[in-house]
């Protein structure tokens, strides 16, 4: 009679171990889903500052004429890319609607050929969505011979949608040394 | 309800002796005591590495080490003082009390519970293993990214940053299964007549870290995981010239790590009410709203974990968000302290050791609570973020929090556990020692945090000098008296004076019908609670 109880004990032990061990394995899940939730939740809300890393189709958008944005430029090169690099021109002021472009500088000061990939960011986060690029160099990686100057150019426009209280936005650029692709 | 009168059958007949018995044993007892006797080995070695922080930063300036053994220091204490001492304890405790505060003759699920033990030395070692080989000139040393493992630093580290990750894995294995354990042993196994609102509040608190540790623990080895890859095989989850993104792990991480700071406090959070009702001889206050209240930080606690890094960048809703969300927190936790409070008003109370713990604790923990609050509001955060304000801030909630919590259950248990009590005069004396040289320790902390100085570097400017002198001088004054805790619990368990049943005049509960110290086996039948 206890024998049989404890064996059933045991049973339904088991059985609830082995809900809890779902859980476990649901959230390990979880943790890994996090990684695609994470981007697709930073480009609906433009948190962080991401920019969409592709190319924006030529709007039939209209151009604003009633207001004007400035836009500034920052760049920084990380550590382990010996390069320069710097916006030829530090801002520009343009309508919302209006195509632009302008040029970035980077310079290979190493005596090797390099690779680098600049990633994008704007402040306020709220209009990040509303940059839009129709060329970027940093939609692929640069590659750079040993003492090269490059003019790299950026065609881009600012979203009429841009909402009414944004008169400034920053665009900034870091390079980094691209990863080694095996 | 039924006393154990029941025959000690078969006690001491089928299970092996010596070394074999801790290897195999499957009893819960004896694995209460080993993770106990583990956490606190580990206490002392994690407390040995900080003396050495201290004892560089006693003056400005590098004297006894190079900054990035400093760092190694700084990640690996940490790391031992959250997963190896205060975690283990809880969970060795878990195993002590739950079996005989339920009713039940022994955890749901035994063989699990031995494993879950052992897996806990080999991490460790893994923990200490890159100091001792960096001797031998194996790699450069631990992990010195502080226990927190952000990149791209903990990408670019040496091998401690693997060691740490795999550490990290073996322990969180460890402790979800000791969560499913708990989880089983609570639902399945509580006596008759013990419904899931008679619980004793110790049980409450460990059912709700073990959620808590099976809904978390799994995102931090995801994290570490990722990590690993990162490091290793080519991925990009954490670089963003692969198109990851480094702020993503600190999501991660914290989505963790938030919750975490619960799971060391809610144990401590259940049994200080039980002590607190021994001590004032009257029944706990508020049993039900303790229960809920919780319940409500259990919930809260997973969805506050951006408040650890505001100034990482975030857009303004979600750092109002995070500060509002966190600051809710304090809703529930100041029924808490009503409670705990309300439990001693007019309650004919009495100061033994424990009690000393737990009021001091409630004091101490009172002010790391308040000045979580002051962290927590974003435009105030700006300025004491990665300060040593921060440092102090944790230390209240995790050493006084903790640490002191598992002091006042260890002198509140060990009668039972040992069957002698232990010597009273140095558990005061322990107390006082630590309640002071703690915040001789902490309170200066405060000050150089308010001025500027930042944590985890081992040089500061000279204007924190005098600061740091003192809470160097408290902090070996808190190290040394630890080793009264260790004579203490080491005498009392090889003898001394006869510890009745009850122990403590004020005690209810099932533990305190049984035999001091318990018999190997209890509850053979289980009581029946009215």
């Amino acid at each position: 009679m206890e024998e049989n109880n404890s064996s059933k004990q045991q049973l339904a032990n088991r059985k609830l171990a082995m809900k809890v061990l779902y859980v476990v394995i649901g959230s390990l899940l979880f943790a890994f889903a996090l990684v695609p939730l994470y981007d697709v939740l930073c480009s609906i809300t433009g948190l962080n500052g991401k920019t969409d890393n592709t190319a924006a189709t030529l709007a039939k958008a209209k151009v604003d004429n009633s207001r004007v944005v400035t836009v500034q430029f920052v760049s920084a090169v990380m550590p382990g890319l010996g390069w320069n690099f710097y916006p030829k021109q530090t801002s520009v002021t343009l309508h919302p609607g209006q195509i632009e472009t302008v040029v970035f500088i980077a310079k290979n000061t190493t005596s090797e050929t390099v690779s680098g990939q600049a990633v994008p960011s704007v402040t306020p986060g709220k209009a990040s969505s509303h940059l839009k690029k129709i060329e970027c160099f940093c939609f692929v990686n640069q590659a750079l011979k040993s003492g090269e100057t490059k003019e790299m150019p950026l065609r881009f426009f600012v979203s009429p949608d841009l909402p009414e209280d944004v008169k400034e936005m920053t665009l900034s650029y870091s390079f980094f040394k691209a990863p080694d692709r095996k | 309800m039924s006393t154990t009168t029941v025959a000690h059958h078969e006690e001491h007949s089928d299970h092996p002796t010596g070394i074999m018995r801790w290897l195999t044993t499957t009893n819960h007892k004896d694995i209460g005591t080993m993770y106990l006797t583990f956490s606190l080995v580990m206490f002392l070695v994690g407390g040995a590495m900080v003396l050495g922080i201290r004892a560089e930063l006693f003056q400005p300036g590098l004297q006894l080490m190079n900054p990035d053994f400093y760092n190694q220091l700084i990640g690996v204490h940490a790391l031992i003082m959250i997963f190896a001492a205060l975690m283990p304890a809880a969970t060795g405790f878990a195993n002590w009390m739950i079996p005989l505060q339920i009713g039940a003759p022994d955890m749901a699920l035994p063989r699990l519970n031995n494993w879950g033990f052992w897996l806990l030395p080999p991490s460790a070692i893994l923990l200490t293993l890159p100091f001792t080989l960096a001797l031998f000139g194996i790699g450069d040393g631990a992990i010195a990214t502080g226990w927190t493992f952000y990149p791209p630093l903990s990408v670019q580290g040496g091998i401690g940053v693997d060691f740490a990750i795999f550490a990290v894995h073996l322990l969180g294995v460890s402790s979800v299964m000791g969560s499913i354990n708990i989880i089983v042993t609570l639902f399945n196994m509580r006596a008759p007549g013990m419904t899931l609102m008679k619980m004793p509040m110790f049980a409450w608190g460990w059912l709700i870290t073990a959620f808590l540790l099976v809904a978390t623990i799994p995102v931090l080895a995801g994290a570490v995981t990722m990590l690993l890859t990162d490091r290793h095989f080519g991925t990009h989850f954490f670089d963003a010239a692969g198109g990851g993104d480094p702020i993503m792990f600190q999501h991660l991480f914290w989505f963790f790590g938030h919750p975490e700071v619960y799971i060391l406090l809610l144990p401590v959070w259940g049994f200080i009410p039980q002590i607190l009702q021994t001590f004032s001889r009257k029944p706990m206050y508020g049993y039900k709203a303790q229960v809920y209240s919780l319940w409500a930080i259990g919930a809260l606690a997973v969805v506050v974990w951006a408040h650890h890094f505001f100034t990482a960048g975030m857009p303004v809703p979600a750092l109002l968000y995070f500060m509002y969300s966190t600051m809710a927190i304090s809703l529930p936790l100041a029924v808490l302290f009503f409670c705990w409070i309300k439990t001693m008003w007019r309650g004919s109370m009495s100061f033994e050791t424990p009690m000393l713990f737990a009021v001091g604790w409630i004091i101490l923990f009172g002010i790391g609570g308040l000045t979580g609050l002051v962290l927590a509001d974003v435009a105030a955060d700006a300025q004491y973020h990665n300060s040593y304000f921060v440092v102090a801030h944790f230390h209240y909630t995790l050493f006084a929090g903790g640490i002191m919590g598992i002091m006042a259950g260890v002198y509140y248990w060990l009668p039972k556990m040992t069957g002698h009590m232990y010597n009273e005069k140095l558990g005061k004396l322990h107390f006082w020692l630590t309640a002071i040289s703690f915040n001789v320790t902490f309170i200066p902390q405060f000050f150089v945090g308010l001025a500027g100085m930042p944590r985890r570097i081992p040089d500061y400017a000279l204007q924190f000098a005098e600061f740091n002198m003192i809470s160097t001088i408290g902090a070996f004054v808190l190290g040394l008296s630890q080793l009264l805790f260790v004579y203490n619990i080491i005498s009392c368990a090889r003898g001394g004076t006869k510890a009745t049943d009850k122990v403590w005049e004020g005690a209810e509960g099932l533990e305190w019908t049984l035999s001091s110290p318990p018999p190997y086996h209890s509850f053979n039948e289980q009581p029946v609670i009215k």
